[in-house]
């Protein structure tokens, strides 16, 4: 209820925000019509102080006002804002959202306020000129589309991706504008004057699948990698298919006749704007990473770059009228890579935020205008026309996907089923670029109107009936809900195990088989590529470089950090008061417990291959979290197992032991953890420090930046998904990760590196089972939880705890492996 | 599309392990060069750090465990009818072609899959899923976010639940009763249970 009315309130602000621009915007126009030139001569006098000047020669204006001035940028902002209002909006009431697609509700708001505007004679701005949308709200969307694009799954169904793409987008187009010609045959609907050129125009117009809003649909649903990787790169080349068609037919269509020639011409010029962009991608993309190779010294403008080549790559191709799109997606996806491993990581954070940014407000400008534009343009209304195009929309785009899946299918290694095809077909709504290319029909036509009206109606007939429908229809064809309340606490860890064994399973086995040629170009690319694009080109495991961008960034935040950074203590206390309820019932459990557990495994444990999770929700910046995390367990049990007794000295160096503690409850469980973390930062982190003239403080203050760490990256993600927020990500890295790796490390290498374990003592099953009793015993019940900067009891030395809390890691380390045995009896 | 440079003759006993593992020719035919290419020094045996190298896997929670799976105890290396004879497990049971009769029981029925996942928990290979053991994984599935507390109660409760016999461990028995009492994804088709001795090699 009380989001509800945060709704009203915030839809309220918009109309008022609105109205605001609008009636200023009255004042300064006093006819439609005579816009521009009442607007030009104003800004050519721009360098002129006085605004007024007829009105009082002799005085110095004390108040002016000139609002033809900043008239453009002033309503643009307001535009802006509006629509970043509405999208606050929509995910206050969080549910609304996974009903109704948020294209929908963009473009509800903006019928609204077209309807305000046309009940007072209002103009809506001209976003939909051809120059302004393909110049400035097309190329940032396509940018995320290219940047963000899940290079692996994408390339392994790329002949795919490019079938439907291409041969799909090409037999929707001429099957429905040959369709609609027939129809135009017909005396009764009185739409003989339209020929087939102009059918063909406007198919290939409406045959642009905009996959945005059947992307948020499958992605909650779980749908399989191989669908959603198809519906998203279709959406991709789909845009340059229909702009190459589009420009094709326009051309035709001005045309008396067409011959055979002109034909032929077309299918050559199609190639011709299909490769001429993707080299011009090549060669943008190829000398961006080169660039990004000498901007070491220059790290505040280094994100321009990326901003910069990409655009310039869109510009030149349309300057050569090739296909910008396939221009731009090629440079972002070449330049990618070798970007993201020469700029610096705040320059990478800074690109990828942008980019989102930009593409965002970009999408919701587009939406929400199709909403404005719908109400206060002419229409033409022809019923027959229009449901004749809806139904033909429809009907070829399911028969196309059937037929050509039947085709593409025998070269597949997981084929489509007959669901899946159908899902692939519903999913194929039309979008922006439809619509844009609907406005930029020239005028020679002389059944524009009628055009632009039927693709606004097959748009928001797709947008609303289809998106909303989808979910509940793919729903209910695959049934994979799984009813988590029966579950028992066994069922839900062995089924996530299990998942995660079939999902190591499927990467052993490699789906595919392209390796060939991934092997081939891996090599090329290490042997040549890196070596002229990259500034520091040794080939790196991921692990190395992952780590040392960690420990770059650790040092640099516990620098930065202020001295008292009691940031994350509240959580530490909570989560300790937490835990105390949780552990106290040790042998009998209430039902609220039982619920607690699932809920903490439902959201802790690591999402199964979050492949596609990264990428799907198309408003936030994939997370690297969980990889993070994982990697980061691993490398800290090898480099702890590289340096032994590194720690050793550690504990007994001069640490404050108030500071030591000084996060740390009375109940002392978390103690454990800490005392663990403490040695094994010994030798890295504390020591480095120590050389940089920093004193080292309490280990687990060394954590601190670690977490925050992982908030430069992905804060901006949390910010922008509320709409999946409700399922936390994967925790950010650095607060237990050393409690872990035990287990996990040492089998890593069981035979390779018996190294002796650093570990001081040996410690037996019965002290792992003790271990929670044993260490509550001072203050479980009687001592209130202290802020985290009281000092800790004084009983408690490290000493003392140490065997027994080596014994919660240690114990499972030896029934684990032969090896790490041994390794565990040379530490002690 | 598959690369005409290995053909079937290139594996050793093929016909043998695809009438052993229920595979076909082209499953086979792929695996084998999905092993080639993990084979990167061609030795025709892989060893733990080729399987390591697969980045998907290395990024696996439980990644080592899968990888430990393919090594039977003692050897370092894994050929290629083991190889396949391990991922045969992961075969769909709903589509066994094997004739019925003969031959004792197919490697992708129920049973035999529980019992690979049992024995992914149970690295002492004692019949038993410790708590230990189950902690575990339960420390490797887990976010770190999770304190050592919170794992023990979830391991404690978890075999409390499935328990029977209260020896506070959970045998292959006790694990398959649990995974019945679920609407498992895979298809529950019936087969004739392995004698519970058997679960302990």
């Amino acid at each position: 209820m009380g989001t509800q009315r945060g709704v009203g309130w915030m839809l309220l602000l918009l109309l008022l925000c609105c109205f605001g621009g609008k009636c200023e915007l009255q004042e300064s126009k006093p006819s439609t019509t005579t816009d521009f030139p009442t607007i030009k001569p104003f800004h050519d006098e721009i360098n002129e102080p006085q605004a007024f000047p007829e009105q009082e020669r002799a005085h110095l204006p004390v108040f002016t006002m000139n609002y033809p001035r900043i008239q453009v940028p002033f309503e643009f902002t307001l535009w802006v804002l509006l629509a970043s209002f509405a999208k606050i909006g929509f995910h206050i009431y969080h549910k609304i959202t996974i009903w109704i697609p948020e294209s929908c509700l963009l473009i509800s708001i903006g019928l609204i306020v077209g309807g305000i505007m046309y009940s007072v004679k209002e103009e809506p701005p001209a976003v939909f000129d051809t120059t302004i949308f393909f110049l400035y709200m097309l190329p940032p969307i396509v940018l995320d589309n290219g940047y963000f694009m899940p290079t692996r799954p994408f390339f392994e169904n790329i002949g795919t991706v490019l079938w439907y793409a291409v041969v799909g987008t090409l037999w929707n187009s001429i099957g429905i504008g040959l369709s609609l010609f027939a129809i135009c045959q017909f005396e009764v609907f009185g739409i003989q004057d339209i020929n087939l050129q102009e059918n063909l125009l406007f198919a290939s117009i409406i045959s642009a699948v905009d996959p945005v809003a059947a992307l948020n649909v499958f992605e909650d649903i779980g749908v399989n990698e191989q669908i959603y990787i198809v519906i998203f790169g279709e959406g991709l080349f789909n845009d340059a298919v229909t702009v190459v068609l589009y420009s094709m037919f326009a051309f035709l269509a001005d045309m008396p006749q067409v011959d055979s020639g002109d034909v032929f011409l077309g299918v050559a010029r199609f190639f011709v704007v299909g490769v001429g962009g993707i080299l011009f991608g090549f060669l943008f993309g190829f000398v961006a990473a080169f660039t990004t190779r000498f901007t070491h010294n220059v790290r505040q403008i280094e994100p321009l770059f990326v901003f910069m080549y990409s655009y310039l790559a869109y510009l030149v191709a349309e300057l050569f009228a090739i296909s910008s799109v396939l221009a731009i997606i090629t440079c972002a996806i070449t330049m990618k890579y070798y970007v993201e491993e020469n700029v610096s990581q705040r320059s990478c954070t800074t690109i990828r935020h942008v980019v989102k940014m930009l593409a965002t407000i970009s999408e919701t400008l587009i939406f929400f205008f199709l909403g404005v534009v719908t109400i206060t343009t002419d229409h033409e209304w022809n019923w027959a026309y229009i449901t004749f195009t809806l139904l033909f929309a429809f009907i070829w785009r399911g028969l196309g996907i059937l037929v050509l899946t039947q085709i593409i299918n025998p070269f597949r290694t997981i084929q489509f089923t007959f669901k899946d095809q159908f899902g692939l077909s519903y999913g194929g709504l039309r979008g922006a670029i439809c619509f844009a290319l609907a406005f930029t029909l020239p005028n020679t036509i002389n059944r524009r109107n009628l055009f632009v009206t039927a693709s606004i109606a097959v748009i928001i007939f797709t947008v609303f009936i289809q998106g909303i429908s989808i979910r509940p229809i793919l729903e209910y064809l695959n049934i994979r809900r799984t009813n988590k309340d029966l579950n028992t606490i066994n069922v839900e860890v062995h089924t996530r195990m299990m998942e995660h064994v079939v999902s190591g399973i499927e990467d052993l086995c490699g789906h595919w088989s392209h390796y060939y040629w991934k092997d081939k170009f891996k090599k090329f690319n290490d042997r040549i590529l890196r070596r002229i694009l990259l500034r520091d080109n040794r080939a790196e495991s991921s692990i190395v470089s992952l780590y040392k961008k960690l420990e770059l960034q650790n040092a640099i935040e516990l620098l930065d950090t202020p001295m008292g950074d009691l940031s994350a203590a509240p959580s530490i206390v909570s989560l300790h008061d937490e835990k105390m309820e949780a552990s106290r019932p040790k042998k009998k459990f209430l039902a609220a417990d039982v619920r607690k557990m699932h809920d903490i495994l439902s959201k802790n444990m690591y999402k199964i291959r979050q492949r596609t999770m990264a990428y799907t929700n198309k408003y936030t910046l994939p997370d690297e979290g969980q990889t993070r995390e994982i990697l980061i367990r691993r490398h800290a049990s090898v480099r702890r197992s590289i340096r032994p007794g590194s720690f050793r000295d550690m504990s007994a160096q001069n640490i404050p032991r108030s500071q030591k503690y000084y996060s740390l409850q009375p109940g002392g469980n978390l103690e454990s953890a800490f005392a663990l973390r403490r040695r094994s930062h010994g030798g890295g982190e504390v020591d480095r420090l120590r050389s940089s003239g920093v004193l080292p403080r309490s280990s687990s203050h060394s954590l601190v930046p670690m977490r925050r760490l992982n908030t430069i990256k992905e804060a901006g993600s949390a910010g922008g998904q509320p709409a999946t927020s409700a399922r936390p990500r994967s925790p950010p890295p650095g607060v237990d990760i050393l409690d872990e790796m035990g287990p996990a490390g040492s089998r890593f290498r069981p035979r390779k590196a018996p190294l002796p374990a650093p570990r001081r003592h040996s410690s037996n099953w019965a002290e792992d089972d003790e271990d929670p009793d044993d260490a509550e015993y001072p203050s479980r019940g009687v001592e209130p939880v202290h802020p985290p900067q009281l000092p800790p009891p004084r009983g408690w030395a490290p000493e003392n705890q140490d065997p027994r809390e080596v014994g919660a890691g240690n114990p499972l380390l030896r029934h684990s492996s032969q090896g790490s045995r041994g390794s565990g009896r040379s530490g002690s | 599309m598959g690369s005409s440079s290995s053909s079937m003759d290139h594996i050793p006993n093929a016909e043998e392990l695809m009438q052993e593992t229920g595979f076909s020719a082209a499953h086979l035919l792929r695996l084998y060069e999905r092993f080639e290419f993990l084979d990167k020094d061609q030795t025709g045996e892989l060893r733990p750090e080729d399987f390591g190298a697969i980045g998907g896997l290395a990024l696996n929670p439980i990644g080592d465990r899968i990888i430990s799976a393919f090594f039977s105890p003692g050897q370092e290396t894994v050929d290629f009818p083991s190889f396949v004879r391990v991922l045969a497990h992961f075969r769909p049971n709903g589509t066994n072609r094997t004739r019925n009769g003969t031959q004792q029981e197919p490697v992708n029925s129920r049973t035999r899959k529980l019992k690979f996942a049992f024995q992914l928990y149970d690295q002492d290979r004692d019949g038993k899923i410790s708590r230990a053991e189950l902690l575990q994984v339960l420390r490797a599935m887990l976010g770190i976010q999770v304190t050592e507390e919170q794992l023990q109660s979830i391991a404690e409760r978890a075999i409390q639940e499935a328990d029977l016999d209260r020896d506070d461990a959970i045998s292959f028995d006790e694990f398959k009763k649990v995974q019945q009492v679920s609407p498992h994804p895979q298809t529950p088709t019936k087969e004739t249970p392995l004698h519970p001795t058997e679960g302990g090699r």
